[in-house]
């Protein structure tokens, strides 16, 4: 397999495709939506329960691919018990990540999981099935 | 090349005219024409099939969205702009003349394709799906009253799907669906029970694009036709696989693509019956498709005029006569036979895989294999492949309600034309058990 390739499927990715968390409709949300990709005819929903401002839930279901769902699993992770304010932070950084014309260094440390969705750059044509749950959790809160 | 011609090019146009009347005449006349079909030979006349992708030979197998050019047609279109560029239907100069009497030339070389015998009935548009719709907007101002119905199936393509929704929408017309069995084949009892003297039109694909099911179109035409009711055929899929009798068919309306027949993109062919054609209004109106013009009134051009409004696509017009000549060039049954051999061992070593399953399996199929493995996403499929150089479509094909019916949101799709070979079986095969083995 060749190493950009790995890049897009590295273990993180394959883990969370394989064993999402957070997955299945959430009780009592407060916030939903539903996102498309016309391309593929993914589907993503994402279910938010918000407290005072913080998310103290957060799931989702997917009919979709592997990079699309260990984005929504990994964006789980990061977002459950997150303010608002910590959420959108997270959003633009995985924005830039993703779709900055000149890659960002990654820095493991402090971007956590998400540096292993920075692999998808290489793939042009895959790059909206990682960002379309986080446009999703976008549109759940709007 | 892979054919031999002996006699001269217009003979052979003639003997070209009809796959009856060439197969007659090949027994009389075997001295003089020998047309031969080699895959091997083939692909040389393709230049894109000889490159590499990320570092692996390309393995193009997604012929149901879009088929290779060859040199010829690529050669045509350069030719028309380095020596012959020019509006047509304008100018009185040399140049005008030559474009204008090219693009009429390809009008004529379409009809004998499909074997109908007035190229005033051929109507160039943008593809496929805009043939449709100028179909369904002369349904819309001319045909369709609330109660009427329109009848389409469930395989169809969304372009054969979503501007009858929209006829349906503006005029209290209801859009009727004919249902698929497990396998993909159209049910022939539901059509007999749907079809009533209600039904002002029966739109239909020949070929399913998502699942290669070949529909029994002439079955179709003649049962709508006994209710005096028209029939439209989808022949987008159909056209790059066999040589189709339009006039033997019997259909009202016929329509398909450029670039599926190995021609440029942005052509498309829309084939109706004079009278239809006649009764329907302009579809898109300006220059180039009017008699006369003043400001207390226009009159229009009669067919096909009126239907090409504004300057035409004439490089993909020039592109496309290239393409249909060069397929006449070939024998297509002989084609037709080595795409069923590629699709019957590319199936028997597809399935032979754990946990790898075939959506649409009917018995007579074109050289489509819509497939999934275990659970990994078609998307997922589509990058590995790529990676080892082959080329499949991942997604819903444009048909989510079919696939919906299957109850799957996307296939990988592999589609086969007859350029390829056992060896891109083989890469197929090998990637996807690689895919396979990674995903564990």
């Amino acid at each position: 397999m060749n190493d950009e390739l790995h890049d897009l499927y590295q273990d993180i990715i394959l883990e969370h495709n394989k064993r999402p968390r957070h997955y299945g409709v959430l009780a009592n949300f407060t916030h939903t939506a539903e996102g498309y990709n016309p391309l593929c005819g993914d589907k993503i929903t994402v279910y938010l329960k918000l407290d005072s401002g913080v998310i103290s839930a957060i799931q989702f279901e997917a009919a979709c691919c592997a990079i699309c769902k260990a984005s929504a699993s990994i964006m789980c992770d990061l977002l459950m018990g997150q303010t608002l304010d910590n959420g959108t932070a997270v959003y633009s950084r995985v924005n830039e990540l993703l779709t900055a014309e000149q890659a960002p260094p990654v820095d493991l440390a402090e971007d956590g999981e998400i540096a292993a969705l920075s692999g998808v750059r290489k793939f042009p044509a895959r790059i909206k099935c990682a960002t379309l749950p986080w446009h999703t959790y976008r549109s759940a809160l709007s | 090349m892979c054919y031999v011609i002996v006699g001269s090019n217009s003979t052979l146009k003639y003997l070209a005219n009809s796959i009856e009347i060439l197969s007659q005449l090949r027994n009389l006349v075997s001295v003089t024409i020998a047309q031969t079909f080699n895959y091997t030979d083939v692909r040389a006349d393709f230049p894109i099939l000889a490159s590499q992708v990320r570092g692996k030979p390309l393995t193009y197998l997604d012929n149901a969205a879009t088929s290779q050019k060859p040199q010829v047609v690529i050669d045509a279109i350069e030719r028309y702009y380095s020596a012959e560029n020019s509006n047509i239907h304008r100018g009185v100069h040399y140049l005008s003349e030559k474009a204008t009497d090219a693009y009429e030339t390809a009008r004529t070389k379409v009809a004998k394709f499909i074997s109908v015998e007035d190229p005033d009935e051929i109507i160039f548009t943008r593809g496929t799906t805009e043939s449709i719709n100028l179909i369904a907007h002369g349904f819309i101002e001319t045909q369709l009253k609330a109660g009427d119905e329109i009848l389409i199936s469930h395989m169809e393509h969304h372009a054969n799907i979503v501007p009858w929704q929209i006829a349906a929408q503006k005029t209290g017309a209801v859009l009727k669906v004919v249902p698929v069995d497990d396998r993909g084949v159209l049910e022939m009892s539901a059509f007999d029970q749907m079809l009533s003297k209600r039904t002002k039109l029966v739109a239909i694909t020949h070929i399913s694009n998502a699942l290669g099911t070949i529909n029994p179109v002439k079955e179709l035409v003649d049962k709508a036709h006994a209710l005096d009711v028209p029939v439209l055929i989808d022949a987008a899929q159909a056209t790059p696989h066999m040589s189709i009798d339009v006039a033997a068919l019997g259909c009202d309306f016929f329509v398909f693509s450029g670039h599926k027949i190995f021609g440029p993109t942005g052509i498309g062919i829309l084939w109706g019956k004079r009278e239809w054609l006649e009764r329907f209004p302009p579809y898109q109106s300006g220059g180039d498709m009017i008699e006369k013009v003043d400001f207390e009134g226009t009159t229009y051009k009669g067919i096909p005029g009126k239907f090409e409004a504004g300057t035409p696509h004439i490089e993909g017009v020039i592109g496309l006569a290239a393409a249909i000549d060069y397929l006449q060039g070939i024998d297509r049954p002989a084609a037709l036979e080595h795409e069923t051999a590629l699709l019957n061992v590319a199936t028997e070593k597809l399935s032979a895989i754990d946990g790898l399953r075939i959506i649409g399996t009917s018995p007579e199929k074109a050289s489509v294999i819509s497939f999934l493995i275990n659970d990994i996403h078609p998307h997922d499929i589509g990058t590995f492949l790529d990676a080892d150089g082959v080329a499949i479509r991942a997604g819903h094909h444009c048909a989510q309600p079919l696939l919906k019916r299957f109850g799957v949101s996307a296939t990988a799709r592999a589609s086969f034309a007859f350029y390829n070979n056992f060896e891109d079986v083989d890469r197929l095969v090998s990637a996807v058990l690689k895919m396979q083995k990674f995903f564990g």
